[in-house]
């Protein structure tokens, strides 16, 4: 197990070194150069070439390369050019608003899927789970800012517990942090949860037909004690493989509910470096959010062979 | 009062009628056997027994396991039976565990399920469990996981389960059908012992008459939901009276009129051939291991000549048959068919390669479903130069359906609109289209029923007395490989070990290995 772990994190870190020179390439490849992008056309070559040496791309591209990963590496992501600030920094406050969202939305989700799952497999065919599916069907096919609207509406307009937009930051403590999360958290999570509900109960379903329940059930389990100590555990891959996916997503996807939330996130981040041609910014978010998918397939892989002996020998 | 008795037992699934008056006993510390052809209702009647119908069944009659009428259990209280009172072991020991749980836990729940004991106390029962049925706790700790282990031991595994609290009746549906043949003496053997060990009722279901006759104390046939014939298996099978006993008996030890073989001119031959697998690597830094599947194997295959390949799974002869067959490249030695090589380059030798197909074991995997019959059996036109079209096509595959006694019209259906025996002639078209001059069958018999499985034997005879081919015929069924090869290939762990002509091979076996498999075959008794 420790092995498989040791072999997994070689790969991990082969992984995020390809991803970071792809980065590096895309951002280089980009016709002209950063600095005249950055400027826009109508830029005086003087200011260009002063922005070329602020930046430091008079260096050769290798030079430069090693200098980005070196940086990011001692926490030193570059300086803004538009807001004039460490990239760093920025991305500092930001995270520990999209961070938090994102675990929190996918709390949310799995406590409302596994459930959810569950329960239509056990019930296969009849009342409970066609609702649960239907139910999963319309939130698969709802768009979350609209839904997100909605809740709004309802739970901070009509009834005032939250309120709508905004993010009162970590220092006001807590729970006013956490309260603030919850409304976007749950527009995140139903149609997230809608998926993976599905996943996992089409999932037990195929552990249901398979050979060792009939072998539980001829042991005396009955069919609830079955499903719960023989078929869950065997259908969490697929389930683990969808959420690792969603998490990613969560992360960097998140950016539509900031815009309607009105949350200071990465993904508002990215989207306005974005704007402002702010490549320094976009390139040090994007590679963040590449180290954080990375690190999340390790944490699924890990996953995959805590729950699958199976998996533990291989690869 | 005998331990199990099902009278007048009606079952019917979402209103088809399966099961009709079955009636049967057993009694304690003795061995009834169920036997019969796929669909005739074995299986379920075991699993009616057990309470584990699918939903939909209905069911009249008594089924009375020691004075309690199972029918009108309750689902708690068939819960509290299972496992406890009445136990099963299925066909399938591959998936039959748990994958994920470690068999100490597996069998350790069958014990925590019914009584009231500690965790520790369960799981040093069933490490006691698991020594009794052969798996010693040094080399199986309760920690193994069932990949790693063989097919056999994960069935003692299953056994462990079931009588980890010593039912008072085990029911075992084709404990050995997916076993080796000395492995499934082995298990046949413990099963012996623990019925007499137990005193326990053992309910056997097998299609295998030569199991049977060795090892049942009763017997009871059954066609169609019916049991035709009944009673203490020495005198069912000294006095057979139902007709469906007879032809399932004569179909069992069918032998088959094949033609005389051909002069030996070689055909295919094959050369200290050598085929290795990759391991994974011990250690990071380690050179990748090799896994020597088929060890300087040589043999000739003459035109005309129909050779058989026996060994037990895991001893290389699939790979050996793909490498035959240009599917695979192979590490040393040759193989080389007419004299021209099998496998050129990085790639199977097309002028070769035409001149040999091949029938696999499974009639339902292997077709694709949505693909008509026409498609599927002309498929191998591919490997033609200039492929008959329009109506030669049409001919080609008029011919080769009738050949195999199907009909010209059922090119147009699709696969799902036959049955396993009818899929088996369809694979067996599909290899002869081509007219090919060697054809490999891999276990090709040994999904099908004793009867159909004789048809379709008497099929490969009359093919090659309308036109001569050679085959190689690889089969764990001595019995069938003694009826229709000329000449026996036996192999164990990449060795051939022995070769010969099959009577003599069969009748005064050298290897020590020839001579083990064919003691732990069971043999129908002579009853001439």
């Amino acid at each position: 197990m420790i092995r498989f772990a040791l072999r997994r994190l070689i790969s991990l870190t082969l992984s995020l070194i390809v991803a970071s020179i792809v980065i590096f390439a895309v951002i280089e490849i980009i016709p002209g150069d950063p600095a005249a992008f950055m400027l826009g056309v109508n830029a005086r070559p003087d200011t260009v070439a002063a922005l070329r040496e602020e930046l430091g791309l008079t260096a050769s591209a290798p030079a430069r390369y090693l200098a980005w990963v070196t940086g990011m590496l001692t926490g030193d992501f570059g300086t803004s050019y538009t807001y004039k600030t460490p990239v760093a920094g920025m991305i500092a406050d930001r995270i520990w608003v999209s961070f938090p969202l994102a675990i929190y939305a996918l709390i949310l989700s799995t406590l409302i899927a596994f459930p959810a799952g569950i329960y239509a497999a056990a019930r296969r065919g009849r009342l409970g789970d066609v609702s649960v599916m239907a139910a999963t069907q319309l939130g698969v096919a709802v768009p979350n800012f609209w839904f997100a609207m909605i809740i709004v509406s309802i739970f901070s307009l009509k009834l005032g517990w939250f309120n709508a937009i905004g993010f009162p930051g970590w220092d006001a403590g807590f729970w006013p942090a956490i309260k603030a999360l919850t409304l976007p958290a749950i527009a995140l999570a139903l149609p997230q949860a809608a998926i993976l509900a599905r996943v996992m109960r089409s999932s037990l379903l195929d552990m249901l037909n398979e050979d060792f329940m009939r072998t539980a059930r001829a042991k005396g389990l009955s069919r609830r004690q079955a499903l719960w100590r023989h078929a869950v555990r065997n259908a969490m891959i697929p389930v683990l493989t969808i959420l690792g996916l969603q998490f990613a997503f969560l992360l960097a996807g998140g950016i539509i509910i900031e815009q309607v939330f009105y949350l200071p996130g990465l993904g508002r981040l990215i989207f306005q470096s974005i704007q402002a041609r702010d490549l320094i910014v976009v390139e040090s978010v994007v590679m963040l959010l590449v180290f954080t998918v990375i690190v999340v397939n390790f944490a699924v892989d890990i996953a995959y062979a805590a729950v699958d002996p199976r998996l533990r020998g291989r690869r | 009062m005998s331990l199990l008795t099902i009278r007048d037992l009606q079952l019917s699934i979402h209103g088809t009628p399966i099961l009709r008056d079955v009636d049967l006993t057993v009694e304690a510390g003795k061995i009834t056997a169920i036997t019969g052809e796929s669909g005739s209702g074995k299986s379920l009647t075991a699993l009616t027994v057990m309470g584990l119908l699918p939903t939909g069944s209905e069911t009249a009659g008594t089924v009375a396991l020691d004075k309690v009428d199972v029918l009108k259990a309750s689902e708690p209280e068939l819960c509290a039976m299972r496992g406890n009172d009445m136990a099963m072991v299925f066909q399938e020991p591959m998936t039959a565990l748990n994958p994920v749980q470690c068999i100490g836990d597996q069998v350790a729940e069958a014990i925590l399920i019914h009584t009231k004991t500690t965790r520790a106390k369960a799981r040093s029962r069933a490490a006691a469990m698991l020594e009794r049925v052969g798996l010693p706790n040094d080399r199986f700790p309760l920690s193994r996981y069932p990949h790693e282990l063989s097919g056999g031991q994960r069935q003692r595994v299953v056994i462990a389960m079931a009588i980890a609290l010593r039912p008072k009746l085990l029911i075992a549906d084709e404990p050995t059908t997916a076993l080796d043949v000395t492995t499934q003496a082995k298990i046949l053997t413990l099963l012996k012992e623990l019925v007499s060990e137990f005193d326990m009722g053992l309910l056997m279901i097998t299609h295998d008459l030569a199991v049977v006759a060795d090892f049942a104390d009763e017997i009871v046939v059954m066609q169609k939901g019916d049991v035709v014939e009944a009673g203490p298996t020495g005198e069912v099978l000294q006095n057979m009276q139902h007709p469906y006993t007879r032809s399932l008996f004569a179909a069992s030890g069918h032998q088959v009129d094949l033609p005389d073989a051909m002069g030996a001119e070689p055909l295919l031959r094959v050369t200290n051939v050598m085929r290795d697998y990759p391991v994974p690597r011990k250690s990071l830094f380690s050179p990748p291991g090799v896994f020597r599947a088929v060890d300087d194997v040589s043999f000739d295959l003459g035109v005309g000549e129909r050779v058989g390949l026996v060994g037990e799974s895991g001893c290389g002869k699939s790979t050996l048959t793909k490498a035959i067959l240009g599917l695979d490249p192979i590490q040393g030695g040759s193989i080389t068919m007419g004299g021209a090589p099998v496998y050129t380059g990085k790639a199977p030798n097309r002028a070769v390669r035409r001149r040999m197909q091949v029938v696999f074991q499974d009639p339902y995997g292997s077709f694709n479903p949505r693909h008509r019959v026409d498609r599927l059996i002309s498929e191998p036109f591919h490997l033609l130069d200039t492929p008959p079209l329009g109506e030669a096509r049409q001919h080609a595959i008029a011919t080769a359906l009738e050949d195999v006694g199907l009909a010209a019209d059922d090119a147009l259906k699709y696969i799902h609109e036959f049955s396993g025996g009818q899929r088996q002639r369809i694979a067996i078209a599909r290899a002869l289209i081509t007219e090919p001059d060697l054809i490999v069958f891999d276990e090709a018999v040994s999904a099908l029923d004793v009867s159909v499985r004789a048809q379709v034997l008497d099929l490969l005879a009359e093919l090659c007395r309308k036109r001569p081919f050679s085959y190689l015929f690889i089969s764990h069924d001595l019995s069938v490989v003694r009826s229709v090869t000329d000449r026996v290939l036996v192999m164990k762990s990449g060795q051939i070990v022995e070769q010969g002509d099959t009577e003599t091979v069969f009748t005064s076996p050298q290897h020590p290995y020839t001579q083990t498999l064919l003691a732990a075959a069971p043999v129908l008794p002579d009853l001439t």
